[in-house]
């Protein structure tokens, strides 16, 4: 038997997945190289929903930049409107009010549970269980409407300017995060009876897509997907901004790098950001909720660097100004582009149906990779 | 050779009862129908109501006297980002002054370039225009997303600079 095995000759073969793939979450297109089932070899190519925001960033005022970032990781969208925010104080060398900094932090918080939690509805749904898709999204919903009330928009909020907010918290602000924490620290333990402990996600998860440390360092894999290979990469406490210097919380750390380890870092990071807002709800300084600024602003020639740790990762805004009142040039670090150049190495050696997998602990999300 | 057939089994017990514990949890949903969050939402447009700060379009405030607040200054369409708001302006006689005074002839809004970014209303000096909680914005042809926000006959309020 074994010699018949030898002498049928095979071949590799290429296959494409996507551009129109439900577990892509987008329109990404990965060429796979294949031998039989195996991966050889995966070479995703990009550009399909490509809107060149950096360019489009030039022609705009500073204030009108903040809202083009909405449209580039849209599941974390507050945190990058954040980071173009500080980028531009920073510029101006502007301090802005401490209420400002606790409710950015608090809402910062918030958009990462709303978008770990679409994460794990998602994934779930990925590996074939329908069900944690809708109960992702039930806990997501009280989400939402918290921004929707405070923010006035469900999903691309722009609701931070340079200099502070744009409106101050609505009075129900507190009320509705309060009994949203209480909903959902009893809906979480649920996620793990769920999918955690499930025999056939964690048969599918556990030693499937490993990394290295040195190579998700050598990569730039950062946020939940870096600390779970052990990289400990968190700009929050690394070089903290807005209130985080001043809250207690966790750096989550994972040693084994596989794909069951990444999906309980970010399980463990929806406690630690529970914590965050618990520590910042009842102790909101009163104050102004917005820095005077110039109605057009100018930031001084020179280069701004600012990072933040957006869901994914950590996402660099760099602004290069020439005392106009557009920028000369920006750049976005933006964390998805890096952690999908670690795909190749993570996919190699396992079937097209860890493929799936992987892609999902990745937390992909396209308009973020291509911009 | 006794360890692995144990651990066979073992394995088949724990995954079975993993598979029960998921289980339970969409059991209990099922025995609480009063736990279930959907909407019926064409049905419920009547009850429907979105929050007071719910971004659904701009619109023109006017008053029951047909007058709007709007000086046809247009920094509203300089904050836009992408070229929504178009406004055409007039030329009038000011009654009090005798002097020549600029004003809207029409205030068009594209709706379908909007992003909904907020930046017109904080930029209105006057507080002339503000953000509607409307939602249902389907319409067969494209044309029909391209609105005058000043009603026929409007004038400016007495007293707005």
């Amino acid at each position: 038997m074994e010699e018949v095995a030898q002498n049928i000759e095979t071949q590799e073969y290429f296959i494409n997945m996507g551009p129109q793939h439900p577990s892509t979450h987008g329109v990404l297109r990965l060429m796979l190289t294949l031998d039989g089932e195996i991966i050889k070899k995966v070479e995703p190519h990009l550009g399909f929903i490509h809107r060149s925001i950096e360019k489009m960033c030039e022609k705009d005022s500073y204030q009108q930049v903040v809202h083009l970032t909405d449209r580039m990781d849209y599941l974390g969208c507050h945190i990058n409107n954040e980071a173009v925010c500080l980028t531009v104080e920073k510029g101006l060398e502007l301090e802005v009010p401490e209420r400002v900094k606790v409710i950015r932090t608090i809402i910062s918080e918030l958009t990462r549970l709303s978008s770990h939690q679409l994460w794990w509805g998602v994934m779930g749904m990925d590996l074939g269980a329908i069900t944690t898709f809708l109960y992702g999204f039930r806990d997501r919903e009280m989400i939402t409407d918290i921004f929707e009330e405070t923010c006035g928009a469900r999903l691309t909020m722009n609701y931070n300017v340079p200099g502070g907010l744009m409106f101050d918290i609505h009075p129900n602000f507190q009320n509705r995060t309060k009994q949203f924490l209480e909903h959902f620290k009893k809906k979480l333990p649920e996620y793990d009876e769920l999918l955690t402990g499930n025999v056939i996600f964690t048969e599918r998860t556990k030693g499937i897509g490993y990394l290295s440390k040195e190579d998700a360092i050598s990569y730039g894999v950062t946020g939940p997907s870096g600390r779970a290979s052990g990289f400990s990469c968190d700009v929050r406490k690394k070089n903290p901004y807005s209130a985080y210097d001043r809250v207690d919380f966790k750096e989550i750390l994972f040693m084994e790098g596989d794909c069951f380890a990444r999906y309980q870092a970010r399980i463990a990071e929806m406690w630690e950001s529970m914590k965050i807002i618990e520590q910042l709800i009842d102790n909101i300084p009163e104050g102004e909720y917005k820095a005077k600024t110039k109605a057009v602003i100018k930031l001084p020639p020179g280069e701004y660097y600012q990072r933040v740790e957006t869901p994914r990762g950590e996402l660099g805004v760099y602004i290069i100004s020439d005392n106009k009142k557009n920028p000369y040039r920006v750049k976005f670090r933006s964390p998805g582009f890096s952690n999908l150049s670690a795909l190749d190495k993570m996919a190699r050696g396992f079937k097209i149906a860890d493929l799936v997998a992987i892609m999902s602990t990745l937390d992909l999300v396209i308009p973020d990779i291509d911009r | 050779m006794l360890s692995s057939i144990k651990k066979y089994f073992s394995d088949i017990y724990n995954g079975v009862k993993s598979l029960f514990t998921g289980m339970k949890v969409t059991g209990h949903y099922v025995t609480h129908p009063s736990e279930i969050i959907t909407q019926q939402y064409p049905e419920n447009r009547d009850t429907l109501k979105m929050f007071e700060r719910f971004r659904g379009e701009v619109v023109l405030i006017h008053d029951e006297n047909n007058e709007h607040k709007c000086t046809g200054c247009s920094a509203c369409e300089l904050a836009c980002p992408n070229g929504t708001i178009e406004i055409i302006s007039d030329k009038a006689i000011d009654e009090e002054t005798g002097k020549p005074k600029k004003i809207i002839d029409t205030f068009v809004y594209h709706l379908q370039m909007c992003t909904f970014c907020n930046l017109c209303i904080l930029a209105c000096p006057t507080d002339a225009i503000k953000m509607a909680q409307t939602y249902e914005h389907s319409v067969f042809d494209r044309s029909e997303l391209t609105k005058v926000l000043n009603k026929p006959g409007s004038k400016i309020m007495q007293g707005i600079k």
